[in-house]
């Protein structure tokens, strides 16, 4: 009988597999409490890492023209795809729900992709304007990146939340620090290696696994976050990122839905731009 | 050369001021618990214009009251066009009883005349007109397939634009269908309370509009007021910051309109008459008072010397005095605590090393006045180039490539607005792409128009008011 050989679940930061520098990792059991495997437990300094790995994707990404953009979000779902097989494991065995269903969950995550690829190139159209002005003015509003946004995804979901709550934020031109679910933190980790070979550029997208509770205050205070989306977060944990998020006026963002352009729009800004016309 | 102008007041004959006025809920005028009051004086002659109530927490709480009663029995009932056509009365009612706003916005304020009358009031009855319209296309707005109210919003404004405010506020709250509990700045409640008549005379369903005067601790029963579901607030990042704080885990959400530094950026291709005639309507528009306000001049250096110049000349014409003079353009400072404010931070640039400038002009002897105030040889590390003065003072920078233009533009934590003046359309846009602020002005500034979204990145706040991604911060659905 041949040893299998087992993958060492590493962070990934500014487009690099480290392991955290803390040198900690925590035990993921599957849904029968079997040992499953000891990801990184991310640090407060891995998470200062990410967010520098963030904004310094930030320009690049940011200004990407959107067909481009549109291209890498198809092109991490055909990475998905060919990785399907893993996370379907993955699922089964974390969830510990059939294979069919882990199936279903994989397959909607990867249609996710595509769903978000086609916005790219559309949201400007869809959610800016011409504004009538009373008098001799040019008006128009277009959405435009917000920047650095760190991402806490449905904790009880191994793999959907997650692409539910990255794909609208990088769709939209940001960059993102996303700290994994903690139970099921092993999708995460394979998805990154996923987006490691899908021409997104390093640090558009960096993956903490780690304790929720640690690192979610560490996010809210933390100055260089421009926004969160707080969906896997506690009540308490909600309020504590708000109150410390206030000191730079973070957008934070709960979602009970998913697949609509608000998602995306929550993490855009308005931007309006005046011209006098004449002769 | 100077011109002397011989004196054209507008006369207050048109105003009827009460010798005290109490607060407006469920559609009459009461009294504040413990009848307490305070005192709204002519920020240019320091008179005391009347004696307004001072509302107390349980005031606030009639007044949510009155108003959640109104949303629920009422106007969440009516049918969306007649909700409409209660503000397209109300619209019709400010337009005719607009000289009399004008003239007591001048008064209460202390702005000139010739703004009240040709902006602040006419744009105030635009705002309630155009948002009239949408009460009944909200389907259609993009705030997601099912927009609904929140219900009872909270909303406090500033001093600066007091009624213009009140619109903003208010005309967006309505179309959508929520009802309101509004705060007037303590310095400037009067047009707020003429308005409270004008939705008397509109027929207006009591409880919908309520309108508590007071302090900071009346707003901040307000915030803190368990049945209200969404705020509103334009005023300081500080205190936008403290409202934030207030409201997190409670589930209200907020639309926050806060401070500014807005940069106005003069490459040297730039119409240089026309660019003055903009940085001074950039800054001295309201006394500088206005949140988006062109605070930081920033110009090419190989065109510093003769902009400066034309600008020392352009401003020695500013007249300042008597704001119900029709030839006014600087009128008075809104109050001695802001005049301290302006004085203070000021004198900062003169310790740290800019070089101070304004025009030869007396002040009048009585009221709250400050005169039209350069700094020149300013860099970015100085307190006039990062703090908010909020008053007729202009820190001006230099710099040498666009990119450097930008990158100072954008080395603020606000984000509210930024000029651009140049001849070149492709610069324009590269410009405006790359400034981190909500409303850009090219080769013009302080335009504001019902259908222009209005509002910051960064740490000027959350959301727009205005146009049609204002009406998201008062749908359920279109949260953003």
């Amino acid at each position: 009988m041949r040893i299998d050989i087992r993958k060492t679940y590493k962070l990934y930061i500014g487009g690099a597999f480290p392991r955290s520098e803390s040198g900690r990792t925590y035990e993921v059991k599957d849904a029968k409490s079997n040992f499953i495997a000891n990801p990184a437990q991310a640090s407060r300094k891995d998470l200062r890492d990410a967010v520098t790995a963030a904004r310094g994707a930030l320009g690049g990404w940011s200004s990407a023209t959107a067909f481009n953009r549109s291209q890498i979000l198809y092109r991490i779902a055909e990475m998905m795809e060919a990785r399907s097989d893993e996370f379907v494991e993955e699922i089964a065995l974390l969830e510990g729900v059939s294979r069919v269903a882990a199936k279903k969950q994989v397959n909607q995550a990867i249609d996710t992709w595509v769903w978000y690829c086609g916005w790219c190139d559309k949201i400007s159209t869809v959610a800016g304007s011409t504004n009538p002005i009373s008098g001799p003015f040019y008006n128009f509003t277009v959405p435009e990146s917000l920047g650095v946004v760190g991402i806490f995804p449905a904790q009880k979901s191994a793999l959907l939340g997650l692409v539910q709550a990255i794909a609208p934020v990088i769709a939209g031109g940001n960059t993102a620090v996303v700290v994994a679910s903690q139970k099921f933190p092993l999708c995460a980790v394979t998805l990154s290696e996923a987006l490691a070979t899908s021409d997104l550029p390093g640090g558009v997208v960096n993956i903490l696994t780690g304790i929720t509770s640690e690192l979610a205050p560490w996010m809210g205070a933390h100055m260089d976050v421009d926004a969160i989306d707080a969906t896997g977060l506690s009540k308490e944990l909600d309020k504590e990122v708000r109150v410390s998020g206030a000191d730079n006026l973070k957008r934070i963002h709960k979602f009970s839905s998913s697949d609509t352009p608000q998602r995306m729009l929550a993490f855009m800004e308005y931007k309006t731009v005046w011209h006098p016309i004449g002769i | 050369m100077t011109f002397e102008y011989s004196p054209a007041p507008e006369s207050t004959a048109i105003v009827d001021i009460s010798a005290q006025y109490g607060l407006f809920i469920n559609g009459k005028f009461v009294d504040a618990k413990g009848s307490k009051t305070f005192n709204t004086i002519n920020p240019a002659t320091e008179k005391v214009l009347s004696k307004i109530a001072h509302a107390q927490a349980s005031d606030v709480d009639k007044a949510v009251a009155a108003a959640r009663t109104a949303y629920t029995k009422v106007w969440s009932k009516m049918a969306p066009q007649e909700r409409g056509k209660y503000l397209f009365r109300i619209a019709r009612i400010m337009q005719e009883r607009a000289r009399e706003f004008a003239v007591l916005e001048t008064m209460d304020n202390g702005k000139p005349i010739r703004e009240t009358r040709d902006i602040d009031i006419p744009l105030a009855a635009a705002h309630f007109f155009y948002h009239a319209g949408w009460a009944d296309k909200l389907k259609y707005a993009g705030a997601g397939d099912n927009p609904r109210p929140h219900g009872v919003v909270g909303q406090i404004i500033p001093w600066n634009f007091p009624l213009l405010m009140l619109a903003w506020k208010i005309a967006p709250a309505l179309a959508t269908g929520n009802t309101v509990v509004l705060k007037p700045a303590e310095t400037t409640p009067l047009t707020a309370l003429l308005f409270a008549e004008v939705c008397q005379q509109a027929g207006l369903p009591a409880g919908v509009v309520n309108i508590v005067t007071g302090d900071g601790a009346t707003g901040s029963a307000l915030v803190n007021h368990p049945d209200i579901d969404k705020i509103a607030f334009t005023g300081s990042t500080g205190v936008g910051k403290g409202i934030a704080r207030a409201i997190a885990g409670t589930g209200k959400s907020a639309t926050l309109e806060l401070g500014g530094k807005g940069a106005n950026i003069v490459f040297d291709d730039s119409p240089i008459d026309q660019t003055v005639e903009g940085i001074v309507s950039g800054i001295f528009f309201n006394q500088g008072h206005v949140c988006c306000a062109g605070s930081r001049l920033l110009v090419q250096e190989n065109v510093h010397e003769e902009l400066i110049e034309k600008l020392k000349r352009r401003i020695s014409q500013i007249r300042v005095g008597d704001p119900l003079d029709k030839n006014t353009d600087l009128g008075a400072i809104n109050s001695a605590a802001q005049l301290a404010r302006i004085k203070e931070i000021s004198s900062s640039g003169d310790t740290e090393g800019a070089q101070r400038w304004s025009p030869e002009c007396t002040l009048p002897e009585k009221g709250f006045w400050y005169p039209p105030t350069i700094f020149t040889g300013v860099t970015q590390a100085n307190r006039i180039a990062q703090e908010e003065i909020f008053g007729p003072v202009l820190s001006v920078l230099t710099f040498r490539t666009p990119q450097e233009a930008i990158d100072k533009a954008n080395n603020t934590p606000y984000g509210l607005s930024a000029g651009v003046w140049t001849e070149k359309g492709s610069r324009i846009l590269w410009a405006a792409k790359q400034l981190k602020a909500g409303v850009i002005w090219a080769n013009t500034f302080n335009k504001f128009d019902p259908a222009s979204p209005f509002g910051g990145y960064k740490e000027s706040g959350w959301g727009r008011e205005g146009g049609r991604h204002g009406l998201a911060a008062y749908l359920k659905g279109g949260e953003k």
